[in-house]
């Protein structure tokens, strides 16, 4: 090291820039898909991303935040929930269903002091009980009528084509707008926040980090954009039973996708989720195998790829595509040469 | 009468949430894990004593002598092939590959047994409903006492074990300070698989007494590891016979929101649980300020 003059730190890498232009045209093309894609094709592509939506939210806590919750499908269920009532009250049906979703960001703000304050294991099943309340006190609306539960019938004042394709929109919008607003909150003051208390929050703390409130804006974030999962999932299923809004599975479900794809990286995610939408398409119908099938691979890439797929060709070939970090690097990269590590 | 009542079946079934809780608790003491598939191994055990039951006709209790000893077997398996290496990875990894571990073990559950609700109940005859009468309201039935006494029994077992014996003064030792009790010539591989068979010996016991006292079915196991977990919460971390206490007050609160209105069973006990939560954590912020 001849010296320090040499050291540059580096955010954007050309490769990196690349990508986000090319994800760019991606959003923009696929925002175009209701002129060239048939109706089953953007109800799956629907799905896909209120996938990817669960499951970037469940890296931006756990990842992110070192907050593994069982109990995300709390504000799944919300989400859909909150829609259901605003609408019940006359709201616009679409308006209600982007309210609804976001109303459950608020209830997270509401819980995060006590939740918060819970840690690891603690944390986890206490979110858990939290769902299996919010649940129970759903059932108590006579709205929903217990478990039979309800349809969100002022849908039907648009016709199934429109509604395919106004679902399909809000879904990819919301999707592209909370990767967006995870990605910028992770790349500023917040992102190396997050990552010194997940390393170790008693040293963090010394160094002058608000851990609380850094933890309570991902814990926030995380409970919008599942509640917003949510109220999209309602939009396309159109009827809500709280057994189903309220399973944990939905949270084994983003479990899944953000081991799979690589927990703590941005990009894994949403690997994850495709990972996930392709297993479910193609092993979905054997049923229960299926499910042994998901929970063992979790068990598998937790214990021996726990970068997951994304990180861990991220190590091998040195790829960043979506940098949140910072990298020091002795010169800087030519143009189309890889980044040195 | 009838809310005296409530409050004494609520202290029995107490019991049987101390007698599921206890593992948790034991496990978490140890290892600081708490294992995600904890329920879920209570029901495997309460499926292979009906299995055996179905076949043979002989006693659950016969049953559940030859169970233990694989479910122990189990335990320590599963120390040494999957927790070992999660308790190396970090806090957040045994969360992850617990929960995994559980879905595969429902999902198995329902291949081999199907969805059908199973009940121990049958198999134990008169135990099932008989009771002592107190009064003409109060009626204490004698398989809940049984519970309650096999869950005092158990958490005394588990006390004297950790002060008087020699695996005991191990695990306390590995418990207070791993790396200083590896100097001192334990070997901590051997002591946490040990804990572990452990504590999925006595949620064998406690799935097997849910299947004689209601009925289980292959996805029975997450509701068991909240209400475990509840019990272990009110009552502290880590302590045995807070865990009693706690598996009572919960018990108790949901007796007594099930006399309040018909869906309150379940609301009244997560709110317990949230509330001494809430205490605990109000109690350490009084603290630091101090």
């Amino acid at each position: 090291m001849s010296g320090r003059a040499a050291l540059a730190i580096q955010r954007w890498t050309p490769q990196s820039v690349a990508a986000v232009a090319v994800l760019g045209v991606l959003a923009l093309v696929l925002a175009l898909g209701p002129l060239f894609l048939d109706a089953n094709a953007i109800d799956r592509l629907t799905t896909l991303f209120i996938y990817i939506i669960l499951a970037v939210m469940w890296n931006a806590l756990a990842g992110y935040g070192g907050l593994v919750s069982v109990g995300q499908q709390a504000f799944f269920g919300l989400g859909a929930y909150a829609a259901i009532r605003l609408s019940s009250f006359g709201l616009p049906v679409y308006p209600a269903l982007v309210l609804g979703g976001l109303l459950a960001g608020l209830v997270a703000l509401a819980l995060s002091s006590f939740a918060l304050r819970l840690r690891g294991g603690e944390f986890a099943i206490g979110m858990w009980v939290l769902a299996e309340l919010f649940h129970l006190l759903v059932n108590l609306d006579h709205l929903i009528n217990g478990e039979t539960g309800i349809s969100l019938i002022a849908l039907n004042a648009f016709g199934p084509e429109a509604r395919r394709d106004y679902n399909y929109w809000l879904a990819l919008g919301a999707m592209v707008a909370l990767a967006a607003l995870v990605f910028s909150l992770l790349r500023g003051r917040l992102g190396s926040s997050v990552q010194a208390i997940r390393d170790s929050e008693e040293a963090a703390a010394s160094l002058g980090v608000r851990v609380l409130a850094a933890k309570r804006i991902l814990f926030v974030v995380a409970g919008a954009g599942c509640g917003l999962a949510g109220a999209l999932y309602l939009a396309t299923a159109i009827s809500f039973q709280p057994a189903g809004y309220f399973s944990v599975q939905w949270t084994a479900y983003m479990i899944f996708m953000a081991l799979v794809g690589g927990l703590g990286t941005f990009e894994g995610p949403i690997l994850g989720a495709v990972v996930f939408f392709v297993l479910e398409s193609v092993f979905g119908a054997s049923g229960v195998w299926y499910l042994v099938g998901l929970g063992a691979t979790a068990v598998v890439f937790a214990l021996y790829l726990p970068r997951g797929l994304w990180g861990t060709l991220e190590e091998r070939f040195g790829i960043r595509l979506l940098p949140v970090g910072y990298r020091v690097t002795t010169r800087r990269p030519a143009p189309g040469e890889p980044a040195s590590r | 009468m009838i809310w005296l009542n409530q409050v004494i079946q609520g202290v029995l079934l107490g019991g049987y949430y101390a007698l599921i809780a206890c593992g948790l608790s034991f496990m978490f003491g140890v290892m600081r894990i708490i294992n995600l598939s904890h329920g879920d191994l209570g029901i495997l055990a309460a499926f292979l004593v009906w299995a055996i039951v179905e076949h043979s006709g002989m006693s659950p209790f016969v049953a559940l002598a030859l169970v233990l000893p694989v479910m122990g077997a189990l335990g320590w398996l599963l120390q040494r092939t999957m927790l070992e290496r999660s308790l190396r990875a970090g806090v957040l990894v045994p969360l992850l590959t617990t929960f995994g571990l559980a879905i595969v073990i429902q999902n198995l559950l329902f291949l081999e047994f199907g969805a059908d609700i199973r009940s121990l109940a049958p198999a134990i005859g008169d135990l099932a409903y008989d009771s002592w009468g107190i009064g003409s309201h109060i009626y204490v039935g004698h398989l809940a006492a049984l519970i309650f006494l096999v869950a005092v029994l158990m958490l005394g077992g588990l006390q004297l074990m950790l002060a008087r014996t020699p695996l005991g003064r191990s695990i306390r030792a590995i418990a207070e300070d791993p790396d200083t009790a590896e100097l001192v010539g334990i070997d901590s591989r051997r002591v946490y698989a040990a804990a572990a068979a452990i504590a999925v010996m006595t949620v064998a016991v406690g799935g097997t007494f849910l299947g004689m006292r209601a009925t289980f079915s292959p996805y029975a196991g997450p509701a068991q590891l909240i209400f475990a977990f509840e019990a272990v919460v009110i009552g502290g971390i880590g302590s045995m016979w807070g865990t009693l206490a706690g598996g009572i007050v919960l018990g108790v609160a949901q007796n007594l929101g099930a006399q309040i209105a018909p869906n309150g069973f379940l609301i009244a006990g997560h709110a317990a649980f949230l509330l001494a939560l809430g205490a605990r954590l109000a109690r350490h912020r009084l603290k630091g300020l101090a």
